[in-house]
């Protein structure tokens, strides 16, 4: 099978059961997005596909090989990864920063980057609309900002695949309309995005699959229209939703707790 | 700047070689002034080259491996570790016959204290959190280097205590420098090929790890790579606290902050630092040299009270 696909994935944690008997298979050229509440196994899931926590039964298989004897640097390669709130701990320039995400190719930042490197660092800045960035110590930009030049950092890998963790977690509407407009173009480039999305709004407007996740269960898996159903997200939230057709849209907003 | 810095190390190193009570020994032309220049100055200032360059090169590499401006091998009790090891092979008489053994147990002491403080790190420790867990460790080592000397049949053992906590690298013979050097060069090699490593690890691990860095081997080398530096430098030089410390901070804002192209630059400043400091003593008018480490920890000192306020306004400890 071809892509990046989970076979009856499951993650243990002490005594709980993180992930359970999770197969997805992630297409070329779609956005998937994860949705589901705290605590359902969204971070976990990600963190599996890319490869960074070893399943404790399942296996996660990019183009039928697994992850585990893929090879660090080879998997860096074609997965590229966007962790939760990723912070910079040095206040590097906006265009080293970018340019981590040419380490799996070989880049090194103490020496003059290659044609190849500097193209695709250029490529990505473009396509957050991040030049002006590029030449600013991060500690001088804000927190949009930065985190448009986190995405450039991922996307400078152009991986086939591309994970975000919450990417819009922290950011005003105006940015994360910019980055899902981002990670939309980046499936139209042919990559397969997997991003885990908080605001059920977004997944709605934006995926072409949505996945909702329940105690690290796949509870439902489909176009938004059928996965976000009230019936099925109610049961997996713990609150009651109103569908509200905004263009054409079912876009479900949350109404109230359920007693 | 890394030509400009290796010509004042060089500068450094003759001045290093003239000066002291014989100036320019070797325009002696006698047989005393060849010994002062191949027995004392040599040694001295060749000391001064790789404990200086083995200091600032571990701080930038502590500093960029522990996500920590603060983190420095006197700071964080991983010299006090060597120096304990040492203190030990010294005085059990273990060095006297087995020579090796004592820059084989500084860099012993000094590989634990790091695999000690990086569990630290691990358990999600804060920048000031680690900063205490440093202190922990060079208190009980300073105590226990203290204990092993006023438990020592020699009665000269206790007035030692000051060599190792506050170093020097005074009359120290060829002999000394022939045990340290190759371990402190050696370090070095191994640290560099984790340049990449370092500069991946500035997003924090999981990013590192997604970027192909496998960090767990990034950990083995660099905990042998400052064991061998830290651990050989310490047990022939004693502790020379806070140059790792201002090493990186004086370069780091010239190379944009980026932790690789940190090191070679730290490495030289180092070398500058103790080098320097080690001319200074010998030329202040005190009737008994001051030891190297109370130079260093003079400056130091107050330098990790600026350093800690501005990271804290600037931009870590968030």
């Amino acid at each position: 099978m071809t892509g990046l696909v989970t076979d009856r994935l499951a993650c243990q944690r002490g005594p709980r059961r993180v992930l359970d008997e999770v197969s997805l298979a992630f297409a070329a050229g779609a956005v998937t997005a994860i949705v589901g509440p705290n605590g359902s196994g969204k971070t976990t899931l990600l963190r599996h596909l890319a490869g960074l926590e070893t399943p404790a039964a399942g296996t996660v298989t990019l183009d039928g090989q697994p992850l585990a004897t893929l090879g660090p640097a080879q998997r860096a390669r074609r997965i590229a990864f966007l962790p939760q709130s990723v912070q910079a701990y040095w206040p590097l320039l906006g265009r080293d920063l970018v340019a981590l995400g040419r380490l799996p190719h070989g880049a090194d930042l103490a020496r003059p980057l290659s044609a190849a490197d500097a193209a695709a660092i250029a490529r990505a800045l473009d396509r957050v609309d991040g030049q002006a960035l590029a030449d600013r110590p991060i500690d001088a930009l804000s927190q949009g900002e930065r985190a448009r030049l986190m995405l450039a950092r991922a996307l400078a890998t152009e991986a086939a695949v591309l994970l975000a963790d919450e990417p819009v977690a922290s950011l005003d509407p105006a940015y994360a309309l910019d980055t899902m407009a981002v990670l939309r173009a980046e499936a139209a480039r042919g990559g397969s995005v997997v991003v885990s999305l908080h605001d059920l709004g977004l997944a709605a407007r934006f995926a072409d699959r949505v996945v909702v996740l329940a105690g690290g269960r796949v509870a439902a898996d489909g176009p938004p229209g059928t996965a976000l159903q009230p019936a099925i997200i109610e049961a997996a939230y713990g609150v009651g939703f109103r569908m509200l057709a905004v263009e054409g849209q079912p876009v479900p907003v949350a109404w109230a707790r359920r007693t | 700047m890394t030509r400009r810095l290796v010509l004042l190390v060089a500068v450094l190193y003759v001045v290093s070689l003239a000066v002291g009570p014989s100036v320019w020994p070797w325009r002696l032309g006698n047989e005393v002034g060849w010994a002062i220049f191949w027995e004392l100055r040599v040694p001295r200032a060749t000391l001064g080259l790789l404990v200086g360059g083995a200091l600032g090169l571990s701080g930038a590499v502590l500093q960029a491996w522990l996500r920590n401006p603060l983190a420095e091998p006197g700071v964080i009790g991983v010299s006090a570790c060597a120096s304990f090891a040492a203190v030990c092979a010294f005085y059990s008489g273990l060095a006297a016959a087995f020579a090796l053994a004592l820059p084989l147990a500084g860099i012993a002491g000094a590989a634990i204290a790091v695999t000690l403080l990086m569990a630290a790190v691990r358990a999600g420790t804060s920048v000031v959190s680690l900063l205490l867990v440093g202190v922990a460790i060079n208190a009980l080592a300073g105590a226990l280097i203290a204990l092993v000397l006023a438990l020592s049949p020699n009665p000269f053992a206790y007035q030692e205590i000051s060599l190792w906590l506050a170093g020097s690298i005074a009359d120290r013979d060829l002999r000394y420098l022939g045990l340290a050097a190759p371990f402190i060069v050696a370090g070095a090699l191994v640290v560099q090929g984790a340049r990449r490593g370092l500069d991946a690890l500035s997003l924090g691990e999981d990013a590192a790890r997604s970027l192909g860095v496998e960090t767990n081997r990034l950990g083995l080398r660099l905990t042998l790579g400052v064991g061998l530096m830290v651990g050989a430098a310490t047990s022939v030089a004693g502790v020379i606290g806070f140059v790792g410390l201002i090493a990186p901070h004086l370069v780091r804002g010239r190379v944009g902050f980026r932790p690789g192209a940190t090191l070679v630059p730290s490495m030289l400043v180092g070398a500058v630092l103790v080098m320097g400091a080690d001319i200074l003593i010998r030329l202040l008018p005190t009737s008994v040299e001051l030891q190297l480490g109370v130079l260093t920890s003079l400056v130091g000192a107050p330098f990790l009270v600026y350093a800690v306020r501005r990271a804290r306004s600037a931009w870590l400890a968030t």
